[in-house]
């Protein structure tokens, strides 16, 4: 055992991707906090900027900068760090890690690994040595061949028999792979998947579709000590990545047999492995034989071990780091009980585990759910029975629930809707034998499914005799409870509402109680309060004594509400705790740092919806709540919580509802003076055309009801008008459709300010690269401003101020402005935290959030000003290879799943680094992210030689002709479509797709083309030329500027840096 | 349907009175009620004799899901007196399961109680320690009228020899033709320790509990194992005498309670835990090796005083209880917990291949 480390390097995951989301900031941050505790030096690099442990308190030195060899070099030339941690930072880190490794990085600075090494890592990584060891272990596995071309992939295949899974090999998410059932679909896959693979070689294997699913997930220390911290059962049998699963733990349908076959088969293979740390094990079963086979096993901590830390209230990533460090299970000490944390958890309630798919803003993606991720975040719920856990998920998930659905198109193959559609099917006296039959969920799940269809059909029958139907007697409402109905649920089944419901439940003294996720069922007094809801006997949670504030969270990580409100929420507890307030935080996404149990005084594990929120406001009586940090959840909560009496901080409800009545919000700007593009509603599609002839077009038409501008889209005439009110949205007089003047050629900016309700603290003003109309959680965006004036900024910080105090602001906000010849316009103003608060934090270096709460508790704001004479670029990753068929052109509907932060002395490098880290290879792949990592671009091969295509639509014509010289001066071949280069000098035109050859495809194919600039024209189904290019560039891994302005900023920066070296350091030397 | 089941109570010594729905057999019955934090294996721990003279609760809320089955049972009769539950699954499905863990408890005259929060009674029963209980399940609401049933109850868990209602009467041999034979005095085995012999090759002689060390003797066993079992350790005197006559004879093996008599029978003793250690997930850590299992355990009562002559092997990582001693000179050695698994982990199976060695 060598020596405990002075100072140790954490690589973090990177921007939020599918398949890799918020659950590697927790377990990074926790083995920071674990490592600082011994009083090791930890240094932290992660180029996501919305993540708690990119805070300078979390690690001694951060740096947000990308994550690549080459800069992660720098670092550990400029730190001397003696060690580096693998684990913890997801398959991008691991994956960054083992390249360190193997190019010698490591043992050139005398590097070493803590906890699971190389050896290990590679053992479990690499199929072959993985199927070896398994062999040597004993241990099953399914047939497989790695191979390397289609055709032995298909003789394989015949050798296996079908149905056969397909898995290319260092992919994120099963990116490529998949199930198929015949030769003809296995080499359409196999081409795919062979593609996606950095070794270009993929796993063909027999599929054990259908058999039950279940995770092991394993902590073992160096002495070789192991234990079990949970195991899971996947409600979707195998078919489904595990990712895209309905999860419940611990298992239900294993004997203790069963269990302790397949505990004994995870010990041996973790210790085979060589674990030192966390690691998670999958198994598939077939449970008509009882036939076991591992499937694979994550040498490190995983989406899964974050569940399982949530769900047991074991903490997995602070332990692996203690046993990192050398440390022996018996010795390190469970937090939550004082007791050792060598045990397997014990937990009293089941939990319940929802993903949360994109689809509602990727209409044209198949909902078909499989092998491949497609979920950007999940939901946990905790209950005493299955389907009260299972309600409290699909209440958390804030999905709309169809109410109209043919089961039969989502039982299988699965889709999103799977769950719905059973139900449905048991309401229509559909049996669980051909449920069964169909799915293949195990029929005990069925069953208790078909338990709450029956129980529905009780409720509708009993409250239909009493009057009024919300009288519903005690013994069947109580049974409801606890069976996890909502008091909505249960108002829909009558045709009561909610409230009523609400009433006479406390009539009849239905409570909720709340109960403690202890580790330990109850056996040892938990330290840690940490509490979810159940109608039973005992309450455990005494209200919190001394002041108390809730801070209301924001669920599952989604496109358009991601990291950075738990970022906000998590720091509002710090911030409270601070003050001398105690922090209750509610919250149901167990991936983020919001809800580990040391993160705020009393967790809350529960759905955010009115009901259970304000059940926990009753149970606590809290000082007061803050709703404006957890994004569109918790602000729509607002108003009916403050009705029911409690006390909401900040900002006044009324100000909220000026900011989101388009209206009153109008009326308040003129009132103002401040001018706003040319607006009007329409409740009628003749009325919106007499709107548009007012307004003139190009316009921005989209629902009033808006998230994330769902369903927004820029008109430019009268037919596309009219299309767009027949197929995007449903207009009516209770849900008019606005329609907004699209400026173009003018410049997006906004501001996130903090306001004491007298002085207005500017964050920052920031711009975007690209001009208006990109969604703003799409846009690169530059701080400080780079095309504005000083007298733009002196109106931009006087409209923040007059609205801010007219909204009667304290705490958040952001406005949203367009700058076009010299006048300010005001988009849109919202009074809470906006995404960028984390980004624009770490720019100046100093924490909105922080200063927003203390401002909601009544302090006036401290004097202050931000010294930024550097720049930050805010850049972001899109999911189009994890969701093919969907176009990757942007536009006012954000697309985005993560961000990811560039800073530099210049704006050209902070520009240059924010798009490496958000995965852009821009030199042949040396400097982009890890391979299939953090970046969802595809897997890119090293390539030599430059070349670029071009093909923009009409209007960006003039600007690509100056691209070229540009591209020219970088070294790239240029090519182009005959429209977008014809007569520029040297630039190479080249026949459209399929008239004539060597086509765009073709070079894009043959690996020529390194870059593609393509802008589409609007509308384009999936037939364009447009569309089948972006996607092949997606597919191969070629960044594909899709917007004309971030192409040239994009080629200035490459200029600029021709000659330069990346400059890396630390974020704080930035802002001091 | 929950309203056409009937109903049930469980009253406390204390007064706590619980009301739920009933299953299993329609009757009364009283016993130590005790806790048990597994979250698999409710069939293997409701044959396990050692909970003769008590009610079982689990802390875990979902039961019977997978049903019974032939296989998994450690008896032939359902031994705790009452089965505590949270929520009773209303159907199985396994495979193996030929019955619902319903009609299980039934066909053994055993009543069940569900629909409750167990929770609030293990918080209950940590604080105050455990205590007698009684059970009453009835369609009848005037059979569970707490006032009546408190009266019933009296009970007192320590004063009483479960070991010899559950002991077999005669002797019995398993694994005929073994290499090796095991003398197994029967304190209410579980046949998982059986099992295990007869894995390795044993022929086991499993003798009534009042056996005498003449008996024992009398068979020149290359082994001796003394088994687990239920109830107080210090009032089975005869059995202290028995092992007291063994000592310094074939290699000694004792598990659980037999662990426990090993420490009265050369001059040790043992204590009452507040509510005991049940589950299968406790951390023991090997003395000597430094190395810890997780184990399946099952005891109210510990070692306090280890006897002359021993030394502790393994210890608990929590309350530092003695979890195994061993007297190497004359062969003995012992554990508290349950190296047969079942249910639980393997970790500890190793342990009777050292028995095996030491034949």
């Amino acid at each position: 055992m060598s020596e405990k480390p002075k100072k140790v390097l954490v690589i973090g995951s990177g921007p939020i991707v599918i398949g890799q989301s918020a659950e590697f900031d927790y377990s990074g941050t926790q083995a920071c906090r674990a490592l600082r505790e011994e009083g090791i030096k930890v240094v932290l690099v992660n180029s996501n900027p919305a993540t708690i442990q990119t805070d300078k308190d979390t690690a001694d030195a951060v740096y947000i900068e990308p994550l690549s060899v080459p800069v992660l070099e720098k670092i550990i030339i400029r730190e001397k760090p003696e060690a580096i941690i693998a684990t913890f930072g997801g398959q991008t880190a691991l994956n960054l890690s083992m390249e360190l490794h193997r190019k010698g990085v490591l043992a050139k600075h005398g590097v070493r690994f803590l906890g699971t090494g190389a050896e290990a890592i590679n053992l479990a990584e690499s199929r072959e040595l993985f199927n070896g060891l398994m062999l040597e272990l004993g241990m099953p596995i399914l047939p497989g061949k790695v191979v390397s071309d289609i055709d032995s992939g298909v003789r394989a295949a015949n050798s296996i028999g079908y149905p056969i899974i397909v898995r290319p090999s260092f992919t994120l998410g099963g990116t490529g792979g998949g199930t198929v059932y015949n030769e003809e679909d296995l080499r359409k896959l196999l081409e795919l998947a062979l593609r996606m693979s950095m070794t270009n070689e993929a796993l063909v294997e027999k599929s054990a579709i259908g058999w039950g699913e279940f995770e092991y997930e394993v902590v073992r220390d160096s002495f070789g000590n192991a234990e079990i911290i949970c195991n899971m059962e996947n409600v979707d049998p195998m078919g489904v990545h595990t990712g895209e699963s309905i999860v419940i733990a611990p298992s239900q349908t294993l004997s203790d047999a069963d269990h302790q076959m397949l505990r004994d088969a995870a010990l041996r293979i973790a210790s085979g492995v060589g674990i030192e740390g966390g690691c998670n094990v999958q198994f598939a079963m077939n449970q008509d034989t009882g036939q076991f086979t591992v499937i694979e096993v994550n040498p490190r901590l995983s989406r899964s071990s974050a569940l399982a830390s949530k769900a047991t209230g074991y903490p997995i990533a602070r332990v692996a780091t203690k046993i990192a460090l050398g440390h022996r299970l018996p010795e390190i000490k469970n937090a939550i009980t004082g007791t050792s944390a060598a045990f397997e958890p014990a937990l009293d309630y089941v939990v319940v585990k929802i993903p949360r798919w994109p689809f509602d803003k990727f209409p044209k993606t198949s909902r078909v759910i499989g092998t491949q991720m497609k979920s950007t975040g999940e939901v946990m719920a905790i209950g005493r029975t299955f389907g009260e856990a299972l309600n409290k998920a699909i209440r958390s998930l804030e999905v709309k629930i169809p109410r109209e659905i043919n089961p039969d198109e989502h039982l299988f193959p699965p889709t999103d809707l799977r769950i719905f559609a059973i139900l449905e099917a048991l309401r229509r006296g559909r049996s669980v034998e051909e449920l069964y039959g169909i799915t293949k969920i195990n029929r005990w799940f069925l069953h208790r499914i078909s338990d709450l269809a029956a129980l529905e059909k009780r409720i509708a029958k009993e409250g239909a005799i009493v009057k009024p139907p919300a009288f519903l007697p005690r013994a069947i409402l109580l049974e409801a409870k606890r069976s996890g109905f909502s008091d909505a649920q249960i108002a829909a089944l009558i045709g009561s509402d909610e409230h009523a419901i609400r009433k006479h439940r406390k009539s009849l003294g239905i409570l909720p109680t709340y109960k403690i996720v202890d580790s330990c069922a109850g056996e040892f007094e938990a330290l840690t309060p940490y509490y979810y809801s159940v109608y039973e006997d005992e309450n455990e949670a005494a209200p919190l004594s001394g002041k108390k504030v809730v801070v209301i969270g924001s669920g599952p990580i989604r496109i358009g509400q991601g990291i950075e409100f738990d970022y906000c929420c998590s720091h509002a507890a710090f911030a409270l705790r601070n003050l001398g307030y105690k922090s209750i935080m509610i919250n149901n996404n167990p991936e983020t740092v919001s809800t580990d149990f040391d993160s705020s005084d009393r967790l809350y594990f529960e759905p955010l919806t009115f009901e259970d929120v304000m059940n926990i406001i009753d149970n606590e009586s809290p000082d007061g709540v803050i709703v404006q940090l957890g994004g569109q959840t918790s602000i729509n909560l607002a108003e009916s919580l403050e009705k029911a009496g409690a006390r909401i901080l900040g900002t006044p409800i009324d100000g909220i509802d000026i900011a989101e009545d388009r209206e009153r919000f109008r009326a308040l700007a003129t009132k103002l003076g401040i001018p706003q593009p040319e607006n009007g509603v329409a409740i009628s599609e003749a009325e919106a055309l007499v709107v548009a002839s007012r307004i003139g077009y190009p316009i921005v038409v989209r629902p009033s009801y808006v998230i994330a501008g769902r369903a927004m889209e820029i008109v430019r005439g009268d037919e596309d008008l009219r299309r767009y009110i027949h197929e995007a949205v449903e207009v009516s007089q209770k849900r008019p459709v606005l329609l907004d003047k699209y400026l173009d050629n003018a410049i997006e900016c906004e501001v996130d300010a903090v306001s004491d309700g007298e002085k207005v603290f500017i964050g920052g003003i920031m711009e975007h690269i690209e001009p208006a109309g990109v969604h703003s959680g799409d846009a690169n965006i530059v701080l400080p401003s780079i095309r504005l004036t000083e007298s733009d900024k002196r109106t931009l910080v006087d409209y923040t101020e007059k609205i801010s105090k007219a909204l009667g602001v304290i705490g958040l906000v952001n406005i949203q402005f367009v700058v076009k010849e010299d006048t300010v316009y005001i988009l849109e103003a919202n009074p809470r935290a906006s995404r960028t608060v984390p980004f624009v934090s770490k720019a100046i270096g100093i924490q909105l959030t922080k200063l927003a709460v203390g401002a909601m508790l009544g302090n006036k704001l401290p004097r202050l000003r931000p010294r930024v004479n550097h720049y930050a670029v805010k850049s972001v990753v899109f999911p189009f290879l994890k969701l093919l068929g969907t176009d990757i052109k942007l536009g006012p509907e954000m697309r985005s799943t993560g961000e990811t932060m560039g800073i530099g002395k210049t704006f050209e490098m902070a520009y240059y680094k924010a798009l490496l880290g958000a995965g852009i290879k821009l030199d042949g792949g040396e400097s982009g992210g890890a391979k299939g990592g953090a970046n969802d671009s595809g897997a890119g091969k090293g390539r030599g030689k430059r070349s670029a295509f071009l093909s923009v639509r009409d209007d960006d014509k003039p600007q690509a002709a100056k691209l070229v010289p540009m591209l020219s001066e970088l070294g790239f071949t240029i090519y182009g479509t005959m429209g977008t280069v014809g007569g520029i000098e040297g630039a190479i035109p080249i026949p459209k797709i399929g008239k004539g050859h060597p086509d765009v495809l073709d070079l894009i194919d043959s690996g020529i083309i390194t870059l593609v600039i393509n802008t589409p024209t609007k509308g384009g189904g999936a037939h364009t030329d447009g569309f089948r290019m972006r996607r092949a560039s997606i597919v191969n891994g070629i960044p594909c500027i899709t917007n004309i302005s971030t192409a040239e900023e994009l080629l200035k920066a490459m200029l600029e840096l021709r000659e330069r070296e990346l400059d890396v350091r630390r974020a704080d030397e930035y802002t001091h | 349907m929950s309203g056409e089941k009937p109903r049930a109570a469980l009253v406390l010594k204390d007064g706590t009175v619980l009301h739920g729905q009933g299953f299993g057999a329609n009757c009364e019955r009283i016993g130590e009620l005790v806790f048990n934090t597994s979250m698999t294996g409710y069939q293997e721990a409701l044959t396990d004799p050692s909970y003769g003279g008590q009610i079982l609760m689990l802390t875990y809320p979902l039961i019977g899901n997978y049903g019974t089955n032939p296989a998994d049972k450690e008896s032939d009769n359902v031994q705790p007196s009452g089965f505590v539950i949270r929520e009773m699954s209303p159907d199985f499905e396994h495979r193996q399961a030929n019955s619902s863990l319903d009609s299980f408890l039934k066909d053994h005259g055993v009543p069940g109680i569900c629909g409750i929060d167990t929770r609030f009674v293990v918080r209950h029963i940590r604080d105050r320690g455990v205590m007698p209980a009684i059970l009453a399940t009835s369609a009848t609401e005037r059979d569970l009228e707490p006032k009546k049933l408190l009266e019933k109850l009296e009970f007192d868990y320590s004063s009483i020899d479960f070991v010899s209602k559950v002991s077999v009467k005669e002797p019995q041999v398993f694994g005929k033709g073994g290499k090796k034979r095991v003398a197994l005095i029967d304190y209410g085995v579980k046949m998982g320790i059986v099992r295990e012999l007869v894995k390795r090759g044993c022929v086991v002689h499993v003798l009534p509990s009042s056996s005498t060390a003449a008996d024992v003797k009398a068979l020149e066993p290359d082994g001796i194992l003394l088994s687990n079992g239920p109830g107080d350790p210090a009032i089975l005197t005869h059995a202290h005498k028995t092992i007291r006559e063994l000592g310094g004879g074939a290699p000694i093996f004792g598990i659980c309670l037999g662990h426990q008599l090993l420490a009265h029978a050369f001059g040790g003793d043992t204590y009452k835990l507040k509510f005991g250690h049940r589950g299968v997930n406790h951390a023991v850590l090997d003395t000597r090796s430094k190395k810890v299992v997780i184990t399946t355990q099952n005891h109210g009562f510990a070692v306090g005083k280890m006897p002359g002559g021993f030394e502790l092997t393994h210890e608990n990582v929590n309350d530092k209880s003695v979890e195994g001693m061993a007297d190497s000179g004359r062969g003995i050695f012992s554990v508290q917990y349950h190296p047969e698994a079942a249910p639980g982990p393997h970790d500890s199976l190793y342990l009777f291949d050292e028995f095996m060695k030491k034949m």
